[in-house]
């Protein structure tokens, strides 16, 4: 046993690296409960990166009116993706697959394939920075101050809000829940766009972790469900926990590194991805079965 | 690819009931495979004498205009074109692997540049073919079967499966142009590049070795097996090492991908001190560089290639650092030399050889401009390009 894993370091660094992901899933776990899915988040994420680093142009006050406006965008894209999906009768699946190719194609419009600027500092705090000689715990990155936050937000948001039970009411019977007078649509919305919101966020820490690249976001919105199903959410609706998604997404990235450590190349790493969605799907299906719920 | 395999047909002894046999049968198809498999990973990654041959290449004097290193060429062969001279206008076609990566930007912004130099190119056709060897393909079919062009440059997506397409236009006449990664066959003009990739791996593999104490620990990091270009980067740093006596701590992939290059280079910092990390390619050296910076470690030595934002980043910590390149100049040279083929100029060729400079501490500031984007490669060559710096996304 390595003495460097009984150091609080370490495991600081694991929840920086693990920030982005855990919040994008905790969000994506609204549209799931909801009763869909957002494939649209990565590219979101990547767009956020590349849109922030090109109008940044180095300037390090630009970071006060980019992560407004970013999430701006993002609240429009939520927006039409809910419109999309329920004006349009598109499956969710379908919409946000869209949305994702033609976000990916705004990116690389943007950027032209290779970005222009740098992330300022002050936009790369949030994913990078670290505050040192914290009593006990050595370092505390600000990227897990911000999933501490967000978490808790999220939380709230989805278990301890009227909000929250109506959102589990549409997710497992749209029918009854709009009978039961909940306004479906505008909480459909708002799953949307709570989604995208902290997609934008996600991508603000996950830029400021590693800086530019122009597929920074790819993969991302795969990982999000998976660690959403790993945490026990139903998909297709009506079940899901914001702790346990996070859970899920500390676990996937603790795989994921045990992947890493082991020497398993990338191919690997998606299969075993697959398997664990697989797996975790069907262990949730017997354990309801068993329980008769 | 064929370990992995392995790893995942466990293969069935005696089929002892009749059911079995269906997945005996499966197993043997698969087992049926792998000798074509290994058979399709024939290329040699790993070649003494092309390893040689590219050393004796980085430290020779190239011919040519010492002030544009995209018109030297190592050797005196030539190839006689006399037979494509033809008169212009002219219409020039090029068959893009693809304009998926920062230093293929670069590299095609260095192209549409060289060919506004010349007047007899009537017509320049692009054609990308997205990062797909079938769509590439189908590309150079459609160009051959339009008839439009006078010349075709080709920049294949992969070696083999685009062997018969070039072989296809070289039958129907056209004078073609072969430039960054190779085909298997010789009937192209020229086939244009810089030294190799072993020349690569060799110019990052000397700095590291001259600056690491004995039996020092190297990281190696990658961005995917079996990619050639890459590969006999590996191969030729990772036989260095060895001899040099250097530990090489692990070989680790990271598809390119600067929040996993951190992650790997944290992991392999909270077991112990690294000395030098070497990387096939340095599209996420700044990522390297920022895993030390943010664990409070010192910067070892870490090589990186001519991308700005690295060469500031290495001028601004001080680290010991070296750009080796695959310089993006090699896109104008390969519009010169169609353009001197359809003039009926000799080429240099079969092969023609161009400089692979490395960048190192002297020269580095000659490098660096902070007007240009941060995945700028600064070997472009470009410099003197009337649409500099504008053109490749810079201010003046």
């Amino acid at each position: 046993m390595n003495p460097a894993f009984a150091e609080p370091t370490g495991y600081m660094n694991y929840l920086k690296r693990v920030g982005a992901l855990a919040i994008l899933s905790a969000g994506a776990l609204y549209v799931i409960v909801s009763g869909g899915f957002d494939l649209s988040v990565g590219s979101l994420m990547t767009l956020t990166v590349i849109g922030s680093s090109m109008l940044a142009s180095n300037d390090p006050n630009s970071t006060y009116w980019i992560i407004p406006l970013m999430l701006g965008i993002g609240a429009v894209v939520g927006l039409i993706n809910e419109l999309v999906v329920s004006n349009l009768k598109v499956p969710s699946l379908i919409a946000t697959l869209g949305m994702m190719i033609s976000l990916n194609g705004v990116a690389f419009m943007w950027s032209g394939g290779a970005p222009r600027g740098y992330l300022p500092d002050t936009f790369r705090f949030f994913g990078r920075y670290n505050i040192p000689d914290v009593p006990l715990i050595g370092i505390l990155p600000v990227a897990v101050i911000c999933l501490a936050a967000f978490g808790l937000v999220l939380w709230w948001g989805m278990h301890r809000t009227n909000y929250g039970r109506m959102l589990h009411a549409v997710g497992d019977n749209p029918q009854a829940a709009r009978l039961a007078g909940v306004p479906v649509k505008s909480v459909r919305i708002s799953a949307f766009v709570i989604s995208s919101l902290t997609a934008v966020l996600a991508g603000v820490i996950l830029g400021g972790r590693a800086g530019v690249s122009v597929d920074i976001g790819s993969g991302f919105e795969l990982q999000a469900i998976t660690a959403a199903v790993i945490g026990g959410a139903q998909l297709l609706g009506g079940r899901g926990s914001v702790p346990a998604t996070i859970a899920g997404a500390l676990a996937l990235e603790a795989i994921f590194t045990l992947l890493n450590l082991l020497g398993l190349a990338q191919p690997i790493r998606l299969v075993v991805q697959g398997l664990i969605l697989i797996g975790a799907v069907a262990f949730a299906t017997y354990q309801r079965k068993r329980v008769g719920r | 690819m064929s370990d992995y395999l392995q790893n995942f047909c466990p293969v069935h002894s005696k089929p002892q009931r009749e059911d079995d046999l269906k997945k005996t049968f499966a197993t043997l198809a698969i087992l049926g495979m792998m000798p074509g498999l290994a058979l399709a990973q024939a290329p040699n990654f790993d070649d003494p004498a092309e390893f040689g041959k590219q050393r004796e290449q980085l430290a020779a004097s190239f011919n040519g205009p010492a002030d544009q290193r995209y018109l030297q060429y190592a050797g005196d062969a030539m190839v006689d074109t006399a037979q494509f001279k033809k008169e212009g206008p002219w219409t020039v076609c090029f068959s893009n692997a693809g304009v998926n990566n920062p230093w293929r930007v670069v590299g095609y912004t260095d192209m549409t540049e060289e060919v506004k130099l010349h007047p007899e190119i009537g017509t320049f056709t692009h054609v990308d073919a997205e990062g797909s060897d079938d769509k590439q393909i189908a590309d150079i079919d459609d160009l051959l079967a339009g008839g439009n062009c006078d010349a075709l440059i080709v920049s294949p997506y992969s070696t083999a499966a685009l062997t018969p397409a070039v072989e296809k236009a070289c039958a129907a006449g056209l004078p073609v142009i072969v430039f960054d990664r190779g085909v298997t066959t010789d009937c192209p003009v020229t086939f244009v590049h810089p030294v190799g990739g072993y020349g690569f791996g060799i110019q990052a593999a000397d700095h590291i070795i001259a600056n690491v104490p004995a039996g020092g620990k190297v990281l190696m990091l990658r961005i995917l097996p079996g990619v050639d270009v890459l590969e006999t980067r590996a191969s030729g740093a990772r036989n260095m090492f060895k001899d040099a006596g250097l530990t090489i701590l692990g070989e680790e992939f990271t598809d390119g991908d600067n929040a996993k290059t951190k992650s790997i280079v944290e992991d392999y910092l909270q077991r112990g001190a690294i000395d030098a990390v070497w990387m096939d390619a340095g599209a996420t050296a700044v990522a390297a560089v920022e895993a030390f910076e943010d664990s409070g470690f010192d910067v070892p030595v870490v090589p990186g290639e001519d991308q700005q934002d690295y060469l500031q980043k290495w001028r601004d910590l001080g680290f010991k650092g070296v750009a080796p390149t695959y310089p993006t100049y090699q896109w104008r040279t390969a519009i010169v030399a169609a353009v001197n083929t359809l003039k009926g100029e000799q080429v240099p060729g079969p092969e023609w050889v161009l400089p692979q400079p490395v960048i190192t501490e002297d020269v580095l500031d000659q490098y660096i401009n902070e007007k240009m984007p941060p995945l700028h490669y600064a070997m472009c060559g470009c410099e003197d390009m009337p649409g500099y710096p504008e053109a490749w996304g810079g201010s003046k």
